[in-house]
């Protein structure tokens, strides 16, 4: 265990994974209950070609994903991602028109810079290669994030239920939209750097979508969300170390374990609530729905 | 462009393009995006899995898309379809990544398997895909009214005795041969562009289900060949040409209708 710890590479691993973590819980349950999942995915994917970009380019990669990121957030608000029909479309498009300049990108990683690693770690991530000076800018992105939410927590939280009512209420939609998709951005490209481009979605939607089955409160459902995926990060970095042992040599990758451990998550409260409501209806708690109001 | 090495493309890319725009036509109108976005990923571990087992890449695809379908329809019954989706996704993107990591050949291997490899398509990779296509076709033709029906009326559809369960099943299965057939030449991410650019461009265009579904054919079809011709001229890979031609098509056809619809009062009172 110690060793574990006082390794560098895994110090940085569980720092970054662990702003990914809370970054994404807290903006992943916002985009879960605003239907968001698939833009959010979007996001995600698109921002790859910022971080195939990066290596082109030779700046940080942080800033790769993050500037593909909001440029799709723009592209799709362009589009018309408000109309809850056009949506689908609109994310879609932008996604195949993001995925196509990724696939330049890297084709021009690997005939002009000679990194023929980029393709995977892009896609796929490799926390324990992530360079110690992007330690403060992801802390940086994710303070920033917290902030952002924070001022804005009850338009964000009424915009997310019901936009109809926000709107009532005298809160622009359209504004609330661009600072979710803003701040969906950034979040997005410090789950991008830590565990892949295509697989951030599993941070920012899993355990969001496993919380809100827990808890009815937005809260406390950011609260479970950010346990549920700390303990993933934390979990699958560890696996990840070990596993080099395990395998005899051949260490499985760091996002494998995240991914796998995420989804086992899910499952499980999907599961655990779907029985619990079941249990309810029995008889026990009938007493309890009885006295609500 | 059209010397021997590259026939077994063009056929290649002429028959996915085609049953593309047919199964892409009901993405678009049962807001299927994120599934035909999902399943091609999905099945991406599958070729990896093969090439590490070394049994033929259709075998694996057609294993992993079989089991995504089948997951997909089991998640979206316990929680929120997209959440499910998105995590079914991922769950697969993470075990490709695994088994990728087990070859040898790793980076060149993930590319092709995403982005497609227009000069990969052998004699024996092509008659599979014609077999897959013209299957699809045929169940297409066959079961065009009541999906069309379950997809755009779905009360309508349930009081005419159609399941609106099996429907989903079909389309879902239809998707996931194209994919299968799609994926080795074009790559996961071309495959999602060629179902839901074009068809979407061709809705914005026209209302009418048939002739949407024709002109569907035919954006698909140019996108195709001038995406491989200008894959072949500039070396670039196929998919950023067909991702910029599907964005650039919608684009334009988004815009056509805009202007067309400002105009349009005019002709319904003198149609009227």
């Amino acid at each position: 265990m110690f060793a574990f710890l006082s390794s560098q590479p895994v110090q940085t691993a569980l720092i970054v994974g662990s702003c990914a973590a809370l970054v994404s819980a807290l903006i992943g349950v916002f985009t879960v209950l605003r239907g968001n999942a698939f833009a959010g995915h979007a996001l995600a994917d698109v921002s790859s070609a910022g971080g195939a970009a990066s290596f082109l380019w030779g700046i940080s990669p942080l800033l790769g994903f993050l500037g593909m990121a909001w440029i799709a957030a723009f592209g799709m608000e362009f589009l018309g991602v408000r109309k809850a029909r056009e949506r689908d479309l609109a994310t879609g498009i932008v996604l195949g028109a993001g995925l196509g300049f990724s696939a330049l990108f890297l084709y021009l990683d690997v005939t002009t810079t000679s990194t023929t690693g980029a393709a995977v770690s892009v896609m796929f991530g490799s926390l324990f290669a992530i360079s110690r000076g992007l330690i403060w800018p992801a802390i940086l992105a994710v303070l920033a994030v917290f902030l952002l939410v924070g001022l804005f927590y009850r338009p964000l939280i009424l915009t997310a239920v019901d936009p109809d009512l926000a709107t009532l209420r005298g809160v622009s939609p359209r504004w609330m939209g661009l600072l979710q998709l803003l701040v969906l951005g950034l979040a997005v490209a410090v789950c991008a750097l830590a565990i892949g481009a295509v697989l951030a979605t599993a941070l920012l939607i899993g355990p969001a979508g496993a919380a809100i089955r827990l808890s009815r409160r937005p809260a406390q459902a950011i609260f479970w969300a950010m346990i549920i995926a700390l303990t993933a990060v934390w979990l699958g970095i560890w696996m990840a170390y070990e596993s080099y042992y395990w395998f005899s040599g051949n260490a499985w990758p760091v996002s494998f374990f995240v991914v796998v451990l995420i989804f086992l998550f899910y499952l499980l409260a999907m599961l655990g609530s779907s029985w619990q409501h079941k249990y309810q209806r029995r008889g026990i708690t009938s007493l309890r729905r009885l006295q609500e109001p | 462009m059209f010397s021997s090495f590259m026939i077994n493309t063009w056929i290649a890319g002429t028959a996915i393009a085609l049953v593309a725009a047919l199964v892409g036509y009901f993405v678009v109108i049962r807001h299927s995006a994120f599934a035909a976005h999902a399943l091609p990923l999905g099945a991406f571990p599958g070729a990896a899995a093969a090439n590490l087992l070394g049994v033929n890449p259709f075998v694996g695809l057609l294993v992993f898309v079989g089991m995504g379908v089948l997951l997909l329809r089991q998640l979206a019954r316990i929680g929120r379809r997209d959440v499910g989706t998105g995590l079914l996704l991922v769950l697969f993107l993470g075990v490709g990544a695994l088994f990728l990591s087990m070859t040898s050949e790793y980076a060149p291997e993930v590319f092709s398997l995403l982005f497609g490899e227009m000069l990969g398509v052998s004699d024996a990779d092509l008659w599979p895909i014609l077999g897959i296509c013209a299957l699809v076709s045929v169940v297409m033709i066959t079961i065009f009214r009541p999906l069309l029906l379950d997809s755009s009326f779905p009360d309508l559809a349930a009081l005419q005795g159609i399941s609106a369960a099996r429907m989903d099943l079909i389309f879902l299965s239809l998707l996931a041969l194209v994919t299968a057939s799609a994926l080795p030449v074009v790559g996961a991410f071309l495959v999602f562009t060629l179902l839901v650019g074009p068809p979407a461009a061709a809705q914005s265009l026209s209302i009418h289900p048939l002739r949407s579904l024709l002109l569907a054919v035919i954006f698909a079809e140019s996108s195709i060949w001038s995406a491989i011709a200008l894959s072949y001229w500039t070396n670039w890979p196929i998919g950023f040409f067909v991702g910029m031609l599907g964005a650039g098509l919608f684009t334009l056809a988004r815009s056509y209708r805009h202007w067309s619809q400002r105009q349009r009062p005019a002709v319904q009172v003198s149609s009227l």
